[in-house]
């Protein structure tokens, strides 16, 4: 004892064990049972977009920061979650370069040039996929049947009334388990739910922003989603449809991109319901989900300048 | 009925198991006890012995004119061999009086007990408490005869007895509850007779349920008393935190004081202290506090001497179960880490903590995810990621009007953050300016 000196920092001197790369692992978990649905309905081409883009995140991320000599990082995790969500946000028809480049893009521009984890405004994923979308626009769009990969158009396609598709819709029970075109890891609304869960559980997300989110997202489209009039909507559909489940747990609750508050998450639920309400509706796009986000990631540090707690003993005035 | 709980906080692991069973014994005798002129918040002590002089316990051997303090006394009988500054536990050097024990523990002739509590008036009770040093043995120090004279035109309305004990580790007024409650029920009424207050709750989280089962019984027979029982979470034993889980009632900001709300908050320790003093005329020159953790070889709760060097203490517990890399005085939640043993037991230790090199090892810091866990476990209600990053870019400024100053160190910020940001460090850091800032303003 007397020939090492003790350790001397100030309080406190315990630590909660949840670490970052812990709640990133659990992350990934939680993106598990969407990529077991999307392998038994796309097939191993969902998991080869997968593997492809968590591979690509991974390496542009040491790569870049061993040509910028910072410190590696990829053990926390987070280059896997980016890889992940952007591979889950491309068609199962995607050629194999897309989730490399959407990857590399993700990590390096949208996330180390703003000076890596914590410092990026807007979700590294989304903004990958948005660049995607604007060069590749054919690439991005090309939908295919699950199980046979016969080329159609995705349910949320067929639900906008002025596309005047009046495919065959998929019935509520074959959105919920997946079983419809779209994105690698968005289909399966039961999946999603499921690591959504593990997710609230493990404390790993606060409830406010997926309940808000999907709960404005049931109310409008409820109220004006209809041909019929006011209160005519078909909700449900709209709930199990597209990008929402996935968007709603995982995109929108991204730590770095989103308020901090309570009170500031419930807000960013509210606004990327409305957002992607409007851009469903009557907006250019089918899917508004991930431009959704992307506003909201622009709105975040405005919500927490003017959102903020109580301090304890204050009243509120004005 | 649902225990009673506040906004804010963590859940820690307790630790507790250690001691939690073990009686009260009696501490180390020492050889030689080291009594700091300054132990308590407030002015420090002049010294009132000699050098050379004998002393008997019990004795004065510093005191103070200034309203806001308390003089301290021998807890030895023997020798003063010097008086010089010594290293303190809160840190620095402070000066003390060092005496030389006798090995009699003589006591001076002037301690008697002061007779029934039912015979004795207010201003009497404040006398003993401010004669016999008393002050806050929560961790504060704040001396006690100061707490229980509110300013004309506060009127107090409620006393809560704090027996919380949040703080991972600590056992030591569990234990008290346990093997002492009537003591600490005669304390409480005491302190309730000094304010004139006519109602008193005992408030015991709910992790003691032989606490709350023995304090129950010992309040049975007072009209006035009650248990209120409250849930297990960081920081419940902090009194804005104890205040609004038990009455609902919410302390404004510094420099709102729980008396702005009509209540006075004592600690258990305290309580079980006046009794004693009371009953034996001994001012406060002992106390219980918990030796613990995975390198004491014999965890314990002891009745130790005011002065007894920590070296002492834990060779009494039968020294290292294996070398300890941290020493910290009281908690693990907002104790402080020492550089050695040579410092002394003073008033304000709760505890005796010694942690091994896996939980003393600083992790690096990563940069902050802005994962909002901070925000959700402070107490207070503040930002301290934002506070935090005012503070290390040296935004002051910012961080004040952010309310840096209503940080009340609690650490749930710091012990919940995923990335290890140092963010109770930072805020302290921005404290600090600020509070110097403002003495500078005012001259
Ligand atoms: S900011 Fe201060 S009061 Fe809030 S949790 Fe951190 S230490 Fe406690
Ligand atoms: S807990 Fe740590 S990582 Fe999370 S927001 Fe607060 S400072 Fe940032």
């Amino acid at each position: 004892m007397k020939s090492e000196l003790p350790v001397v920092t100030s309080s406190p001197h315990l630590r909660s064990p949840v670490t970052v790369s812990a709640l990133m692992r659990d992350v990934v978990i939680a993106l598990l049972p969407a990529l077991f649905a999307a392998v038994v309905f796309f097939g191993e081409r969902a998991m080869m977009i997968v593997a492809l883009g968590v591979l690509s995140a991974v390496v542009a991320e040491a790569g870049y920061q061993r040509l910028a000599r910072r410190p590696v990082t990829v053990g926390d995790w987070s280059a896997v979650v980016t890889g992940m969500l952007l591979a889950f946000n491309l068609p199962p028809s995607a050629p194999w370069w897309l989730p490399v480049v959407g990857s590399a893009f993700a990590i390096v521009v949208a996330k180390q040039l703003f000076g890596g984890l914590g410092q990026n405004f807007i979700n590294p994923a989304l903004a990958a996929r948005a660049m995607l979308m604007a060069s590749w626009p054919a690439h991005m769009t090309a939908w295919i049947r699950p199980f046979d990969a016969v080329s159609t158009a995705t349910p949320l396609a067929a639900l906008v009334p002025k596309t005047g598709v009046a495919a065959q819709l998929p019935t509520y029970w074959e959105m919920f388990v997946g079983a419809t075109a779209g994105c690698v890891g968005e289909t399966s609304a039961l999946a999603l739910l499921v690591g959504g869960g593990y997710l609230l559980v493990r404390r790993v997300i606060s409830w406010h922003t997926p309940a808000a989110f999907i709960g404005t997202v049931a109310v409008l489209t409820w109220v004006f989603g209809g041909v019929d009039g006011l209160f005519s909507g078909d909700w449900l559909r709209h709930i199990l449809a597209g990008g929402l489940m996935l968007g709603a747990f995982f995109m929108a609750t991204d730590y770095v991109t989103s308020p901090v508050t309570p009170k500031g998450k419930l807000i960013m639920g509210l606004g990327c319901g409305v957002l992607t309400v409007i851009i469903r509706l009557h907006g250019g796009f089918p899917e508004g989900v991930s431009y959704a986000i992307l506003l909201m990631n622009l709105a975040t540090p405005l919500i927490d300048r003017y959102v903020q707690p109580r301090p304890f003993g204050e009243v509120r005035k004005k | 009925m649902a225990a009673k709980t506040f906004s804010g906080g963590v859940q820690v692991p307790h630790y507790k198991e250690l001691t939690e069973h073990l009686p009260i014994r009696e501490g180390p005798r020492p050889t030689e006890v080291v009594i700091p002129l300054s132990q308590h918040t407030g002015a420090p002590c002049e010294p009132t012995v000699r050098r050379g002089e004998r002393v008997l316990v019990g004795q004065k051997v510093g005191d103070s004119e200034a309203f806001v303090s308390a003089p301290v006394h021998a807890s030895v009988s023997g020798k003063v061999v010097a008086i010089e500054p010594r290293p303190h536990p809160l840190g620095g050097e402070v000066l003390a009086v060092v005496i030389e024990s006798d090995g009699e523990f003589a006591v001076h002739p002037e301690v008697k007990p002061l007779g029934p509590l039912e015979e004795l008036s207010p201003e009497q009770i404040k006398r003993m408490l401010r004669e016999s040093g008393m002050v806050g043995l929560g961790g504060a120090a704040f001396p006690t005869a100061v707490k229980v004279s509110p300013p004309e035109g506060k009127h107090i309305d409620v006393f809560l007895l704090n027996g919380a004990e949040c703080e991972p580790y600590l056992t030591a007024d569990h234990r008290l509850m346990v093997e002492h409650p009537e003591d600490v029920v005669l304390g409480m009424r005491a302190l309730m007779k000094a304010l004139g207050v006519g109602r008193g709750i005992v408030c015991v989280e709910d992790n003691k349920p032989d606490a709350i089962e023995a304090m129950k019984k010992a309040t049975m027979p007072h009209s006035e008393l009650e248990v209120a029982v409250c849930r297990t979470k960081y920081p419940q034993g902090s009194e804005k935190q104890l205040i609004k889980a038990v009455l609902g009632r919410e302390v404004p900001p510094p420099p709102g004081l729980p008396l702005d709300v009509g209540v006075v908050v004592n600690n258990v320790g305290t309580a079980w202290a006046v009794a004693r003093a009371l009953t034996t005329g001994l001012p406060l020159v002992e106390r219980v506090i918990t030796v613990t953790g995975p390198c004491v070889a014999q965890p314990a709760n002891l009745l130790v001497r005011i002065g007894t060097p920590f070296s002492s203490v834990v060779d009494f517990c039968g020294g290292f179960a294996s070398a300890p890399a941290k020493i910290i005085m009281g908690g693990p939640m907002m104790g402080v880490a020492q550089r050695g043993l040579e410092v002394p037991v003073i008033k304000g230790t709760s505890g005796l903590l010694l942690l091994p090199e896996e939980d003393a090892l600083a992790q690096q810091p990563q940069p902050c995810i802005r994962c909002g866990r901070c925000v959700e476990a402070c107490p207070m209600g503040l930002l301290p990621l934002l506070l935090a990053a005012y503070a290390e870019q040296g935004r002051f400024e910012e961080a004040e009007s952010l309310r840096a100053l209503n940080c009340m160190e609690c650490g749930s910020c710091s012990y919940i953050c995923p990335a290890r940001r140092p963010l109770v460090h930072a805020i302290r850091v921005a404290k600090a300016d600020i509070m110097a800032r403002l003495r500078a303003r005012r001259k």
